[in-house]
């Protein structure tokens, strides 16, 4: 592999679907923590939730694609109704432990073979894309993007992802500059001041958490969409985990830093990982096995995390001062 | 003693010619201490009343209860003749009943107008889907801002309009925090030690702030420990030891009264209150 | 190019301006994995086929993950291996019209299974045929025997969780990196007991002492100076799972991904109907005693009242003229010792991989959550329970669900009783 490979490698990874997915979750992350203060731990589930409601609507009851996107929307919005109406009275730190339990607990059980006449067990869904795909305009051919050759299909899913992340980034956009985002802005600020000013808070955190969750749902869908596999081990709490680093990478309280802090993150990842490689094959890590590389990954993000947080926990975008966690 | 507000002789839990909220039998206990044990307590319609008391006397946990922001073990109480025992705190503050903390809560991360627009109550634009629909809520934005802007000048904070309100001092925070609650217009604001750590000079146009509201017709209810201004401004003064209330009445009666001095001072002293300079012997503030 | 390095936000917009002219210069393809040769791939999925320990010759099994797939046939030894090109999780299939008819499959989902090629470069899958060998017992055997197991897990979270929560109590951290302590007590266990071969009880010292060590260390390079720093309570919190994300890797990377047998020699005891092993009975034993000693230390020694001094109230214990970073020093020492000790015991007892002290994580929450948090000797009858819940449950549901139901425990009691359990709700006003 040469330098101009692993370049275009990097490039392809900035605009590739699973990039997008992580996307959209943090944009649903950033309306949950960014904007409202809500410790959501359980962003996986959200993502899980759309991407085998989708799956279960067109495998199982054999509906069209808008059906299907509706029903794994409503699945996410029922988990977070479920999950909410009882949890978000709870203190914040509070919240990340349920909803982390919450998320490992559905991954568990849809993985499961008890589950898996509903969800496909161990194995999960595939093959669940045939409308979304019928629906391509592109003709059939190789599209040259002038750094990476895709089919029409991949046009498409691309064309389709960035679409969504457009139209999330408006959609929160418009929802943080108005009194409603101002007062899921104070709630995430100081609850009981806001509760004293006649708002019901509750309300509030309860629709936050459904929106975010809504727009994960999305992120689940593009997620599994282009390899038309969804899989239980995708919905581990190191999806979440992810999601957080490209959330803090942006900036919390920001709608560009979740789209810049997704793309810059896996570009740097696949960057990493490709010149380790690189290295490795060259003999210069001789502690180090080729296949270990891909677990240099997880340690990345785990580093990121953690600097984030202690030294810029505002991220790229964000303003020095609008972004701190209370506690 | 004959006044123009109580019913008979001023005495604790006596009644009001026209009372805007009357608690009865409210009590609280943490563990085995009663913070708050009022017997039966009523405040007046478009007065000041100062309630004062000790440390530790239960005056903020009494306006806990009163808000909705706490649990009682019993009681009633009822606003303007509404029963509001058991209703959250939201609702009690869009009845027209608007509190403050004694530990200021200033939005910190807020700009600080961003902070007054949010004391309006029934914006449309506070709504999910009325949200994205600018033209429903911009007329009323604009409103609520010029109202804001004439509130943040009245408490001197114009020049910090577009500061984060984590920038402001202290004192300004308290001043931020009053203003807000006075953004809905409120028929009953409750305000619990508002000028701690204000700056003398301002409280003194914040007095007649005060006044003005009452003017207004607003009734106002006030935890301070400063003597000076609960006689300046009080129409009516209620004293709380040991959850309890144990004397009522016009400011000039109560600060003589034996059973206010005992509970501030312990029972050998037998100065007038108004003369001594109680915020020497607060503690733990 | 020194002027690019200047700020970080010029140096990436840099890096991204050089991605678009190179990539501009190509269009790449990279090869199809069909078109490789599969001789030389890194990732090898294998099996053995058979029944009744005869060799089943000829079936098909199939590998697949999105859009690749690869096959092969077992043969004579029905034995099989697939090469694949990339890590994964692959989807491992049986034709079944390839299974000569003498053959069955022992459940009939059992013809697909699944190798976890994420973390390593090999993957073994079985295949089950013949008849399940279902052992019936009583009812209340199975009982029995469940509660047995039930009290020894829930020994092994029980120390485990005190730590948890003696670092909450006294820090108010909610420490996601905890279960990478009982990860290492038990790598270091496999380390000195069956790589080194020392004596087990010399290595397991050992490899409590390397836990303490790390404890110690952990607070004083990173807790200690966050507190200084005053980052707040939530902030700690998402900094404990990232530190928790690099060491749960670093393990990976040093100790590689496949389960390390740790058991040694252990010999079989039964107690009626429960089977166990001596090695189990030492540890329940040890485990009581750690428990014992944690007891006796916070109720009757000094350090430890002060500690719970700390808990109750940490500014008033600083006034009264306690060291509170002192105190907090020693916890961290006690509660990595404890939790060493709990993985050492745990990977005795149950083998251990780079992942097993986060697979169990919540549990302890749970565990800690009941018992209330930073209520120690709460968190030790917390543990037990969930130990007891996690194991009686199978009886009653599929095993592969029974953490479900501790973390359903978890949650409902943090709905139900937030404050009551997890100690004094927070003022207003
Ligand atoms: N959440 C709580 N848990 C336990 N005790 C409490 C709680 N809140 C208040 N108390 C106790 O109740 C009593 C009354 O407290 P409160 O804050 O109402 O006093 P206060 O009259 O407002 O005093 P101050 O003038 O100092 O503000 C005190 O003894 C206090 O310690
Ligand atoms: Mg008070």
């Amino acid at each position: 592999m040469d330098i101009i490979q692993i370049l275009s490698l990097a490039l392809n990874e900035l605009v590739a679907p699973m990039t997008v997915g992580y996307i959209l979750c943090a944009i649903g992350l950033a309306v949950h923590f960014g904007f409202t203060g809500l410790l959501n731990f359980g962003q996986a589930a959200f993502a899980a939730l759309g991407a085998y409601g989708y799956g279960y609507a067109v495998l199982v009851f054999g509906w069209d694609l808008w059906g299907a996107i509706l029903f794994g929307l409503i699945c996410a919005m029922a988990f977070a109704a479920l999950l909410g109406i009882p949890t978000l009275r709870l203190r914040a730190d509070y919240l990340a432990i349920v909803t982390i339990a919450a998320s490992q607990a559905l991954r568990f059980t849809v993985g499961s073979s008890t589950a898996a006449p509903i969800t496909g067990g161990s194995a999960g869904q595939s093959q669940f894309g045939e409308s979304f795909y019928a629906l391509n305009p592109f003709p059939e051919g190789e599209y040259n993007l002038g750094t990476v050759t895709l089919t029409n299909l991949e046009l498409w899913m691309r064309v389709v992802a960035w679409g969504l992340v457009a139209i999330a980034a408006l959609f929160v956009f418009a929802l943080t500059r108005s009194p409603w985002g101002r007062v899921l802005k104070g709630i995430r600020e100081d609850e009981d001041a806001v509760r004293a000013l006649g708002k019901n808070v509750f309300a509030y955190k309860l629709q936050a958490l459904v929106i975010g969750g809504s727009i994960a749902a999305f992120g689940g869908m593009v997620f599994v969409m282009s390899s038309q596999a969804n899989e239980p081990t995708n919905w581990g709490t190191n999806f979440t985990f992810i999601t957080w680093t490209i959330l803090l990478l942006g900036g919390a309280a920001t709608i560009l830093g979740p789209i810049v802090g997704g793309m810059v993150f896996f570009a740097l990842l696949t960057l990493i990982e490709s010149f380790l490689e690189i290295l490795v094959n060259a003999g210069l890590l001789p502690f180090l096995l080729i296949e270990q590389v891909a677990q240099i990954r997880f340690l990345l993000v785990g580093l990121i995390l953690m600097l984030l947080v202690i030294f810029r926990p505002q991220g790229f975008f964000g303003n020095k001062k609008e972004m701190q966690f209370n506690g | 003693m004959a006044n123009d507000i109580s019913v008979g002789k001023a005495e604790p839990g006596c009644k009001k010619i026209d009372p805007i909220l009357v608690a009865d039998n409210v009590t609280r206990q943490f563990g085995g201490l009663t913070a708050v044990d009022v017997k039966h307590v009523e405040i007046p319609r478009g007065k000041i009343t100062a309630l004062i008391g000790p440390n530790g006397a239960g005056k903020t946990t009494f306006f806990n209860l009163l808000t909705g922001f706490d649990k009682p073990n019993t009681g009633t109480w009822t606003y303007e003749g509404k029963d509001l025992a058991g209703m959250p705190s939201y609702k009690v503050a869009r009845l027209g009943m608007i509190r403050t903390f004694q530990l200021t809560k200033a939005l910190s991360l807020l700009t600080v107008i961003d902070n007054m627009r949010l004391g309006a109550q029934g914006q449309a634009g506070e709504g999910f889907f009325k949200a994205f629909i600018r033209p429903l809520w911009s007329a009323n934005e604009k409103r609520i801002t010029a109202k804001a802007d004439e509130l943040l000048t009245r408490f001197k904070l114009d020049a910090k309009r577009e500061d984060y309100a984590a920038a402001l001092s202290g004192g300004q925070r308290k001043l931020l925090e009053m203003a807000r609650a006075l953004m809905s217009d409120p028929k009953l604001v409750m305000l619990d030690e508002p000028m701690a750590g204000v700056n003398p000079a301002l409280t003194q146009s914040l007095l007649e702030h005060i006044k003005d509201l009452k003017n207004n017709g607003t009734t106002v209810l006030f935890v301070e420990h400063d003597m000076h201004m609960v006689r300046n401004i009080s129409d009516w003064v209620i004293v709380m030891a040991e959850g309890k209330i144990v004397a009522e009445g016009p400011p000039s009666q109560v600060m003589k009264d034996q059973a206010v001095i005992d509970a501030y001072l312990g029972a050998h002293a037998d100065t007038d209150l108004g003369t001594v300079a109680i915020n020497k012997i607060k503690v733990g503030k | 190019m020194n002027r690019l390095l200047k700020g970080p936000a010029r140096a990436i917009g840099a890096l991204i301006a050089g991605f678009l002219i190179f990539a501009g210069l190509l269009t790449a393809s990279p090869a199809s994995a069909a078109d490789a040769d599969p001789s030389t791939f890194a990732y090898t999925i294998a099996g053995t086929l058979q029944q009744d320990d005869t060799p089943i010759t000829g079936v098909t099994i199939i590998a697949s993950k999105d859009a690749e797939k690869f096959e092969t046939k077992s043969d004579e030894f029905g034995e099989w291996t697939i090469m694949v090109p990339t890590d994964g999780i692959w989807k491992v299939e049986l034709d079944t019209t390839t299974i000569p008819k003498e053959f069955n499959l022992a459940n009939k989902d059992g013809a697909v299974n699944e190798a976890d090629l994420s973390q390593t470069d090999f993957a073994a899958v079985l295949f089950k045929f013949g008849t399940d060998v279902v052992v019936k017992q009583s009812f209340t055997d199975q009982l029995l025997v469940r509660v047995f197991a039930g009290f020894n897990f829930g020994l092994m979270l029980a120390i485990a969780a005190i730590g948890i929560t003696l670092i909450y109590g006294t820090t108010g951290l909610n420490n996601f990196a905890h279960g990478e302590m009982v990860t290492l007590g038990a790598m270091m266990m496999w380390l000195f007991y069956s790589f080194f071969q020392w004596n087990i009880l010399v290595a397991g010292l050992v490899a409590v002492a390397a836990v303490t060590a790390f404890g110690w260390a952990q607070d004083a390079g990173i807790w200690k100076p966050l507190r200084k720093r005053r980052l707040g309570l939530n902030q700690m919190m998402i900094v404990s799972i990232g530190f928790g994300i690099v060491a749960r890797y670093l393990i990976l990377l040093f100790f590689a991904g496949d389960t390390k047998d740790i058991s040694g020699a252990a010999t079989v005891i039964q107690l009626g109907p429960i089977f166990t092993s001596d090695v189990t009975l030492v540890s329940m034993v040890i485990s009581v005693l750690a428990l014992l000693g944690v007891a006796y230390f916070l109720t009757r020694t000094r350090i430890g009242k002060a500690t719970r001094a700390v808990s109750d109230n940490s500014s008033l214990a600083a006034s009264t003229g306690i060291d509170v970073e002192r105190i907090i020093r020693i916890v961290w020492v006690v509660a990595a010792a404890l939790t060493g000790l709990a993985g050492v015991l745990y990977g005795l007892q149950f083998q251990g991989n780079w992942s097993m002290g986060y697979d169990i994580l919540l549990l302890l929450f749970a565990a800690v959550t009941l018992g209330g948090l930073g209520a120690p000797l709460g968190a030790a009858v917390g543990a037990l329970i969930i130990g007891m819940v996690v194991e009686v449950s199978t009886l009653f549901m599929p095993s592969e669900l029974k953490y479900v139901s501790a973390l359903l425990i978890l949650i409902v009691i943090l709905v139900v009783r937030p404050q009551g359990v997890l100690g004094k709700k927070q003022r207003i006003g």
